[in-house]
């Protein structure tokens, strides 16, 4: 298939390219950038008053399958993430089985081709079944397709584990994905430790439960060499440890869920369930700090941490909902935000959805380069839209549902292949 | 994006429909509840100790954690208000079957249920259920989580007023595990609307929740500094547990430092009240010899609970039965 679009701004953040023109695609990759070649004949995209950016890089994204078909699928779920400027994605672990051997890797990978929707990249556990003891095979995964290894917020078993395990994936330059969080000082919270908590009755997670692991995962990444990535961090104190291990020469890179960029503790009033997340948002301060640190680049990117969950999950009181906010399709108008806040140029926000994600885990996307493949998202930044109309994502558990946005993604291409059409 | 405890607590025209929290509420709606238990106090003292006020309504008491006390003086408060009542203890029947919270609550609305008394182990299960069960029932709180517990806070409102006049000049303290008490939470709340202007809490540092400034209160970590010319302690119960949590060392310690004693309640004002939300411990918050003493109205706080909950109770039906005819004028 053969496509032309035409006369949009095209606008890719890894290049620092931002003009009006035309891109050429075919046979999924992209054949030219300006004017057509010799004979070029296509199907084309008016793409007049559009942006063109490389397709959204999604570095944090629950997929739910296998194992919780309730909450999302495969399918639904890669669907959804096309609806949002989604054209990568990695999916987390948390399934069940929990992805700690090829054999999950190549099931997902085979249901994804089989959507068709995006492209994923799995993120194996670090450990077997995530128990913090025994070190998954990370090499066999790698060789599977995963990208990455991580716990999430399963603790590892001890100190002694953790080190070993980093410096067995940095003997590999396997990059390793971390959610510090001290499982003691966590136990039994369910919000930030702070006035609002206090005053809701929630049992608090106070910022030391996270800048404590952090301090001890800072030195051991440093110890053992290995390639780290930090995602969901939550405080503005990590906010100052991770600019200072960059400072230090600490190749550390960062992504930060959106919704931890427009939500704080305070929004807790009324123990609304859609708003119980973990890592817990934190006071106003804080979200002030994350946001700067996106805006200094401290944090390379910006991903929609997004966890589909049925109704039933979210329909009981606030202390028995499971945690977690569905986001996913509404990544790219929920970013926009900021650019309309003066947070950042729209060509730096790309930066955080696309080459700075895809850069901190070295994956081959988030950028429009003559020969690569065709992943491109379109969307009009004079639109406005209001987010719930046509929902995709099997878990409707999205707070923002109804608010208004700037900007509506109108067109995603993976591959070449339109994937998603407003 | 939230709604706040007054929106949700109050029907169009600002009457009390659920009673979920003291906080948000005005000191002119906590005024008039207390004046109608008050008046119902008088009910209490007569031969025949009942009113038609519910009449023909169905109340029902859904008890997620056991409590004798608090039950007991919701349903004799439904009884003396001619409310037919309905005792359910949840925790020993459906959802030990796997129905949920809400499945549970809808069934029993479905039987014409008019009030639930609910309490529950989870901070914020009445606001759950007065936003997303049964907006239509009216919902009274009797205690959820670590949250609140606003009955038990209006009754000890009532027996202050009762025993010192008013709240305008007096000095409360607080002693003991703020941290885990939704009484605590709910009287710091009320205290402040009603416009007392010297509220203490008296804790070690293990058992005061973050943020505690906000409501607008004084900290001591030494009872003796804090007790100083108070007029009315109340004391909290110290669950066993929170000696296994690193919370304090000890039982006798907890004592020494922040028990009642004769000589600790010296301290205070001469007429001070001693006040407790019960159960009890014995030597662990109290001496006996206090809280069985002269200035101890312990067993009066009792005695006003049911009062006060019968005005609640009438208020919340009331309101609620407002809101249905203001909902069908509409329609």
């Amino acid at each position: 298939m053969r496509l032309t679009i035409e006369g949009a701004r095209v606008i890719d953040p890894a290049s620092q390219f931002d003009q009006i023109t035309d891109l050429h695609i075919a046979g999924g990759r992209i054949e030219a950038i300006g004017p057509a070649p010799e004979g070029f004949k296509a199907e084309v995209i008016d793409a007049r008053g559009l942006i063109a950016s490389p397709g959204l890089v999604d570095l944090n994204v629950s997929l739910r399958e296998p194992g919780f078909s309730q909450k999302g699928t495969i399918a639904s779920e890669t669907r959804a993430a096309a609806a949002g400027g989604v054209t990568s994605l990695c999916c987390l672990p948390d399934s069940n089985p929990v992805l700690d051997e090829p054999a999950v890797a190549e099931l997902i990978l085979d249901r994804s081709e089989r959507a068709g929707q995006v492209r994923v990249f799995p993120i194996a556990a670090l450990t077997k079944g995530l128990d913090g003891e025994h070190l998954s095979e990370l090499v066999s995964l790698r060789d599977a397709g995963c990208v990455a290894f991580t716990q999430g917020l399963a603790p590892m078993k001890s100190n002694r584990i953790l080190r070993r395990a980093l410096e067995y994936a940095a003997g590999f330059d396997l990059p390793v994905i971390f959610t510090p969080q001290d499982p003691a000082l966590a136990e039994g919270g369910l919000a930030h430790e702070g006035p609002t908590a206090s005053r809701l009755g929630l049992t608090g997670i106070p910022e030391s439960a996270e800048t404590v692991a952090l301090a001890r995962d800072l030195l051991l990444i440093e110890q053992t060499g290995v390639r780290a990535h930090f995602s969901g961090l939550s405080s503005a104190r990590a906010m100052d440890m991770l600019a200072d291990a960059q400072a230090r020469g600490l190749p550390v890179t960062a992504d930060l869920a959106m919704y931890q960029l427009m939500l704080c503790d305070e929004d807790l009033e009324g123990f609304s369930s859609l708003m119980h997340v973990q890592p817990p948002l934190r006071s106003r301060k804080d979200q002030h700090a994350l946001r700067q640190a996106v805006q200094s680049g401290v944090v390379q990117a910006i991903s929609s941490h997004h966890r589909p969950h049925e109704p039933e999950a979210k329909r009981v009181p606030f202390a028995a909902s499971a945690p977690g906010i569905s986001s996913v399709e509404v990544l790219l108008p929920l970013a926009l935000s900021l650019v309309a806040d003066g947070l950042l140029e729209l060509p730096a926000l790309l930066a955080r959805l696309t080459c700075g994600p895809a850069r901190a885990l070295h994956l081959p996307a988030g950028q429009l380069s003559l020969g690569e493949r065709a992943d491109i998202t379109l969307f009009d930044p004079a639109a406005s839209s209001q987010i719930g109309q046509n929902w995709l994502s099997r878990g409707a558990n999205c707070p923002f549902l109804g608010l208004g946005v700037p900007g509506a993604v109108t067109h995603t291409i993976s591959a070449g292949r339109l994937v998603y059409q407003a | 994006m939230s709604v706040n405890s007054s929106q949700l607590q109050l029907n169009q025209q600002g009457q009390l429909r659920h009673f979920l929290s003291v906080e948000g509420l005005s000191r002119e709606l906590l005024t008039e509840l207390l004046d109608t238990a008050d008046s119902f106090l008088e009910v209490g003292e007569r031969a025949v100790k009942k009113v038609p006020l519910l009449r023909g309504k169905t109340v029902c008491n859904v008890f997620f954690e056991n409590s004798t006390r608090t039950r007991t003086t919701f349903e004799l408060a439904a009884k003396r208000l001619s409310a037919d009542v309905l005792n359910l203890n949840i925790s020993t029947s459906s959802t030990s079957k796997g129905e949920t919270l809400y499945d549970t609550l809808r069934n029993l609305e479905a039987m014409a249920a008019d009030m639930f008394v609910v309490r529950h182990g989870d901070s914020g299960a009445a606001h759950f259920i007065a936003q997303k069960v049964c907006p239509d029932v009216a919902i009274i709180n009797a205690g959820d989580g670590n949250h609140a517990h606003p009955t038990q806070a209006m009754l000890d409102m009532l027996t202050i007023r009762r025993h010192k006049g008013g709240f305008e000049n007096l000095s409360v303290a607080i002693v003991g595990d703020i941290l885990h008490s939704r009484v605590a939470r709910s009287n710091m709340q009320a205290l402040h609307t009603l416009g007392c202007p010297d509220i203490r809490v008296i804790a070690p540092r293990t058992l005061l929740p973050a943020g505690i400034e906000q409501y607008g209160v004084r900290v001591f970590n030494d009872l003796r500094i804090g007790l100083r010319d108070v007029d009315v302690v109340i004391m909290l119960r110290l669950q066993k547990e929170r000696m296994q949590s690193g919370l304090l060392p000890s039982e006798g310690e907890f004592y020494r430092l922040y028990g009642l004693t004769s000589e600790t309640l010296a301290l205070a004002k001469p007429d001070a009240l001693v006040m407790h939300p019960g159960p009890i411990n014995r030597g662990v918050e109290i001496e006996s010899a206090v809280a069985d003493g002269p200035q101890s109205v312990i067993l009066n706080q009792v005695t006003y609970g049911i009062a006060v909950r019968m005005a609640v109770m009438s208020m919340a039906m009331a309101g609620q039965n407002t809101q249905r005819q203001l909902n069908q004028e509409g329609q």
